[in-house]
């Protein structure tokens, strides 16, 4: 017990480069693995966390872009969105580092983006903006004519009028199909170092240990499950999170209408 | 010496009956390690490993059929039964010697090297670039350096023509086609790094028989030369040799 | 391919391409293509029959039946579908020929875990070690595709939970006030209407299934992205008559051509298909394309 102690302090957080410099390399241990792959964590929590609250603007952006007619804020959004929703993140990460490496030999300002924590945190801000963006480009559409009438009956216009009336009803009717988004994007945070970004120092997210040891042991069958096991307990507090949060976007409505909130859309992305 | 390897191809024959004569043995590689194993124009696996592995294969009168299968997860699917054995450039390291077994190696110890594209590079203090999870990444993490790991070899290497890395640490015969061929673009700095028992083929440790019987046939394909020959064909005259 | 490609290094840059694009190595890239449109148009009605049972047993009256469909679609939804693919498809193939073993060796006296093997007796072994390698691909094939539908169905499981629910509850209220048995009600009334509340997010599914491709090559499939990088990466030319430099960029920019195409054509058949679903249901945009037609 006392070992797996000494195990935590030293490479609880690893990942982010504190306590001890070099992995575990032999006699892996149960409670390493939980460790480390824990620790790694930490980036997927990041990733996620990060995207999802900045990609949220942009998504607002997006979508009132997207609805709107003016074919030069349309057109644009209508684009960013396809070409994000339509080909895999793999793919993404692959130019974007491309495009970083690129940028970085015209003008120092860039070398930070090469960087997974910069430069992978784009792409994922990016990807869930376009997600989103549609989720509430169609919630969009579906705001009843009524509630918008009232506003106008009010003597609400313009900003007011959005921010009082329109942007709370987007968010209600998207709200259950958001919370899939919020769990595909947490997911999709385990591509970072596998297929986009190079590690350093042995820095990585919960895969990136998660393989290390699936490749130390050859047993894919301890670190897989323990990384799905840390998956299950965060995707469970996602929805715990994001369900508190869709009460009080619904708290004013009689209950029994809040249970078919959102049927009509997408559940998941 | 002679009537040694006599007793050892024997003794592999007494050993060797529960393998039937033209039994087909599935060999497991990467296809992605020239000149150990890569896929070639025709898109068939080729390389020193296929020609040594079809060579092992006739004499010991087996049908061999090569697969290729993920780095990272050939040893499992070993294990598994998904193929026999592995041939595929792989180091015997003793971590490795804990779940499968390995013939004596069929290529001498290698030495790892650093490439970089300048001179000078100190490869101790700076950046050095390895595969993910290779003996490599390995040995540059405790070396001290500052260790960048990229999914595929491919990319360890465009990382220092790029300017990511300050080196790259892997295989010496993986990177000499790549300096030659890279008009004093890239180059080998600081000392050889030995790493690893060697390579052998491996084999699931319940597999005895033929393992011992590959074993012997290794054996006698050193004290007959066909070996050396082999290696001098894809490593150039100047590889070790046996 | 062509009589010239003999000698590929005197030729002009475009026949030179069109040896180059044509060799044996190219032709296993563009049958990976249809690979893995193939294995979409296995994989997804398979999926969905794991999503209808999935659906049908979370809405299930006998609990542990329940309890069962609950938990595998919040298992599975919850697990990143990488982190799934990288041993469950060992996992699976060991089951298969664990059930194999002991149906057809009964006599084996021998552990079928030595150390870290697993080893059961040849006569389990899928495919058998003697079957020809096409056998052994379509094996793998069809392991991916149960790979993919176990983890596909869970979502769509979800996605057709809620398109059960979502059926208004007067339409069930009406069939049974008409005399129909639960059953009955379940396949006539429930299942025709459920589609069209849950067409949306299946067609986001498929969306989801598609750009999932890419992950093939975890479950030994040699998809597009692996043929992609094998071919972009820098070929030197001791090993092809071919050689080129770091050409990933372009392999993959024909790539995302690819998915954007075929993201593309998706949409608009199933915005077809929710046209064709809408006709005569009980829903705004039923409602919509009645007064058109009127």
């Amino acid at each position: 017990m006392s070992e797996c102690l000494q195990t935590i302090h030293d490479y609880a957080l690893r990942s982010i480069g504190i306590g001890e410099r070099l992995l575990p390399r032999d006699g892996f241990t149960l409670c390493e693995q939980v460790t480390l792959i824990g620790s790694g964590m930490i980036w997927n929590v990041y990733f996620g966390v990060m995207a999802l609250f900045t990609g949220f603007f942009l998504a607002t952006a997006l979508a009132v872009a997207k609805g709107s007619a003016n074919p030069w804020a349309r057109k644009p959004a209508e684009w960013f969105i396809f070409v994000f929703r339509g080909s895999p993140l793999f793919i993404q990460f692959f130019f974007a580092y491309f495009l970083f490496l690129s940028l970085k030999n015209v003008n120092s300002f860039f070398d930070p983006f090469t960087a997974a924590w910069l430069g992978a945190l784009i792409v994922l801000f990016f990807n869930t903006a376009a997600y989103s963006g549609e989720i509430f480009y169609g919630a969009l559409r579906s705001i009843p004519k009524g509630d918008i009438e009232a506003a106008d009956a009010y003597g609400m216009s313009g900003w007011s009028r959005f921010r009082r009336i329109i942007w709370p009803t987007m968010l209600r009717l998207a709200w259950p199909a958001y919370t899939n988004e919020a769990i595909f994007l947490f997911h999709a945070t385990t591509l970072v170092f596998f297929s986009g970004f190079p590690a350093w120092q042995q820095r990585g997210d919960a895969l990136y240990y998660a393989s290390y040891f699936a490749d130390k042991t050859f047993n894919p069958f301890v670190p897989y499950p323990i990384l799905a096991g840390y998956f299950i307990l965060f995707t469970l507090a996602i929805v715990g999170t994001f369900g508190l949060i869709n009460k009080r976007l619904n708290r004013h409505l009689p209950s029994e209408n809040r249970s078919k909130i959102g049927l009509r859309f997408n559940p998941i992305r | 010496m002679k009537s040694l390897i006599m007793g050892t191809a024997a003794l592999a024959l007494a050993a060797g009956m529960a393998f039937a004569q033209g039994q087909t043995i599935r060999m497991g590689t990467e296809g992605a390690y020239p000149p150990y194993n890569f896929i070639n124009d025709a898109g068939e696996v080729d390389g020193f490993e296929r020609e040594l592995g079809d060579e092992l294969c006739k004499r010991a009168e087996l049908t061999c059929e090569w697969v290729k299968n993920d780095w990272d997860s050939i040893i499992p699917n070993l294990v598994s039964g998904n193929y026999d054995t592995i041939m595929a450039g792989m180091s015997i390291t003793d971590e490795r010697d804990q779940v499968i077994d390995f013939t004596q190696n069929y290529f001498p110890p290698t030495a790892s090297a650093y490439v970089a594209a300048s001179d000078g590079v100190d490869v101790l203090n700076g950046v050095v670039a390895a595969q993910t999870a290779t003996i490599q990444a390995g040995h540059v993490a405790e070396s001290g350096a500052t260790l960048v790991e990229f999914a595929t070899p491919e990319e360890t290497i465009a990382a220092v023509r790029n300017g990511e890395a300050d080196a790259v640490l892997a295989d010496y015969d993986f990177l000499v086609p790549l300096v030659e061929e890279s008009s004093g673009e890239l180059m080998f700095v600081g000392e050889p790094v030995p790493l690893g028992g060697g390579i052998g083929m491996g084999l699931r440790e319940s597999d005895g028989e033929l393992r011992d019987r590959f074993d012997a046939i290794i054996t006698e394909m050193k004290a007959d030369g066909s070996l050396n020959t082999m290696l001098k064909k894809w490593f150039g005259e100047d590889t070790t040799t046996y | 391919m062509f009589s010239y490609c003999s000698d590929p290094d005197t030729l002009g840059t475009f026949r030179w391409f069109s040896c180059y694009l044509t060799t044996g190595v190219h032709m296993s890239f563009y049958v990976a293509f249809l690979k893995v449109l193939l294995l979409l148009a296995i994989t997804a009605p398979v999926a969905l029959g794991f999503g209808f049972l999935g659906a049908m047993a979370a809405r299930a009256r006998f609990a542990p039946l329940r309890w069962f469909g609950k938990t595998y679609i919040a298992i599975v939804r919850g697990v990143p579908d990488i982190a799934f693919f990288l041993f469950f498809v060992i996992a699976l193939d060991q089951a298969f020929e664990y059930m194999r073993h002991k149906v057809l060796c009964p006599d084996w006296d021998q552990p079928i875990r030595q150390g870290s093997d697993f080893v059961v007796c040849t006569a389990a072994k899928l495919p058998l070690s003697t079957a020809p390698q096409w056998m052994h691909e379509t094996y793998g094939f069809l392991l991916a595709v149960v790979t993919f539908a176990i983890v596909f169905g869970a979502f769509a499981a979800n996605v057709l939970f809620g398109g059960m629910r979502a059926v208004p509850r007067a339409q069930l209220e009406t069939a049974e006030a008409y005399g129909m048995s639960q059953r009955q009600t379940f396949w006539r009334i429930l299942v025709p209407q459920m589609w069209v509340y849950a067409l949306p997010g299946l067609s986001n599914l498929w969306m989801v299934l598609i750009k999932a491709t890419p992950l093939l090559f975890l479950l030994g499939i040699e998809d597009i992205v692996y043929w992609a990088r094998e071919l972009g990466g820098t070929k030197t030319s001791r090993f092809t008559d071919y050689p080129h430099g770091d050409w990933r960029m372009w392999y993959f920019l024909f790539l995302l051509i690819f998915y954007l195409a075929f993201t593309r054509v998706s949409e608009i058949v199933l915005e077809r298909l929710m046209q064709k679903l809408t006709h005569g249901q009980a829903t705004s945009g039923g409602e919509a394309q009645r007064r058109a037609a009127a």
